[in-house]
C-alpha cells in the first residue's frame, strides 16, 4: 500500500459524492486519475484491505432490526448452543468472547417487532437466557482510522 | 448536477412529487448523538428498494456509477442520483463510502470495552470516547444488573492487544472517577459471519 493508496482509504471513509463522474471528482482531490482510482479500488477490495465500496444503509431506518444480543454458556454446552444460534438466519455474526457473557451475537430482521420473537425462540431453543442489549445511543463520528 | 460530498443540500431542480417523500415523513437530525429509536418507518417505494438491491454489495466500479445503476433498475441516472441524496438526507442511506478492514490494516488487536459510567453522564463521555481516533464505535446500551453493570461500550481498535490495553488506560484516565468499573472482551472465535440482509 503506497501513499495514493492511503489517501483513498481517509478520503472515502468521509464520503463519495453523488455526480455524473464522482470517481474523477475523487481522483482529482487526491492527484491521481480517475482510471487509476478505479483500479486501486478494485485492488483493495481483492485484497480485503477495504471490507465494503458502497452505500451504508441505516437498518433501523429501512424499518428492520438490529440489536447486539449475549448469553452465558458454560463450556461444556458451547458448541451445541452455538449451532442451535447459528441455525437462526436472522443471526448476521456471532463471536465467542473471553468473558463469563461468551457468546455474542448481532440479530437482524426485518422488521423490529421480530427481534424479540427471535430472542425468544433462541432460549426455547436452548434453554439458556438472552441479554437483548439493543443501542440506546450512538456516539458516531464520520472519519476513522487514518492509516 | 454538481458533485456535493457530505451534508448533501437538496436537489436541484426541486424534486418531483414522490421524490422527497422521505422527508416529512419523519425528520432525520445529524446529531450523532440522535437516539435511533425516535423515528417512524420512513416508506421506501418500488425504485428505492430496487436500488438498494442493485448497491447492497457496493456502488459499481465504472466512472459513472450511478447511470450504472440507472440501467439495472430501470430508471435515469438523475433519478438514481436524486434517490440518493434524498436517502442520504434522511440518514436511510449513512453515508457513501469505504469500510477499511482493520485487520488486514493491521490492527489486528480489536476489543470490545465496555464501561460501567453514571446515566447522567453517559453521552458526555460517549462523544468524547466515540470521537478517538482508535475508537470505531460508541454505543450506550442497557445494563442488566446485578449480572450486567455495563452501559457503554466502545470498539478499540490496536495493532495487538497490548496496545489495545494501553488505549483502554488512555480512556479510563479520561473517564477519572466516572469509571466505576470497566473490563475488555477480546474475541476468541468467529462463530458466523454473514452480511446483514435487507
Amino acid at each position: 500500500m503506497d501513499e495514493t493508496d492511503r489517501a483513498i482509504i481517509n478520503e472515502l471513509q468521509i464520503g463519495f459524492p453523488v455526480c455524473d463522474r464522482p470517481y474523477r471528482t475523487i481522483a482529482e482531490q487526491i492527484g491521481t486519475t480517475e482510471e487509476d482510482l478505479i483500479s486501486r479500488l478494485e485492488i483493495m477490495l481483492e485484497q480485503r484491505q477495504l471490507t465494503r465500496f458502497g452505500p451504508m444503509f441505516h437498518a433501523e431506518r429501512l424499518g428492520g432490526g438490529l440489536s447486539l444480543c449475549a448469553m452465558r454458556i458454560p463450556d461444556s454446552e458451547y458448541e451445541w448452543v452455538t449451532n442451535q444460534v447459528n441455525s437462526f438466519q436472522e443471526v448476521a455474526h456471532n463471536y465467542a468472547r473471553d468473558h463469563e457473557f461468551n457468546m455474542w451475537f448481532v440479530l437482524a430482521t426485518e422488521t423490529r417487532e421480530r427481534i424479540d420473537e427471535v430472542l425468544k425462540l433462541i432460549e426455547a431453543a436452548t434453554g439458556y437466557r438472552v441479554y437483548n442489549m439493543p443501542k440506546q445511543q450512538e456516539f458516531f463520528v464520520g472519519l476513522k482510522f487514518e492509516v | 448536477m454538481a458533485c456535493i460530498r457530505e451534508s448533501p443540500t437538496p436537489v436541484t431542480p426541486p424534486p418531483s412529487p414522490g421524490v422527497c417523500k422521505h422527508k416529512g415523513v419523519y425528520s432525520f437530525s445529524t446529531d450523532p448523538t440522535d437516539t435511533v429509536n425516535t423515528h417512524s418507518t420512513p416508506t421506501l417505494d418500488e425504485l428505492d428498494r430496487k436500488i438498494i438491491v442493485a448497491t447492497q454489495q457496493g456502488l459499481p466500479l465504472v466512472p459513472q456509477p450511478y447511470h450504472q445503476v440507472a440501467l439495472e433498475v430501470d430508471a435515469t441516472a438523475q433519478e438514481v442520483m436524486e434517490r440518493f441524496q434524498a436517502m442520504l438526507e434522511c440518514g436511510i442511506i449513512r453515508r457513501i463510502g469505504a469500510v477499511p478492514n482493520h485487520y488486514t490494516l493491521g490492527f489486528r488487536g480489536n476489543g470490545m470495552s465496555v464501561w460501567d459510567v453514571p446515566d447522567e453522564k453517559v453521552l458526555h463521555h460517549g462523544k468524547a470516547i466515540g470521537a478517538l481516533d482508535f475508537v470505531s464505535h460508541a454505543y450506550q446500551r442497557p445494563r442488566y444488573l446485578p449480572e450486567w453493570r455495563y452501559n457503554l461500550f466502545a470498539m478499540v481498535h490496536g495493532k495487538d492487544r497490548i496496545e489495545v490495553m494501553e488505549k483502554v488506560k488512555t480512556i479510563a484516565d479520561m473517564l477519572g472517577t466516572d469509571d466505576r468499573a470497566h473490563q475488555v472482551l477480546f474475541s476468541t472465535r468467529i462463530l458466523k459471519k454473514t452480511g446483514l440482509r435487507i
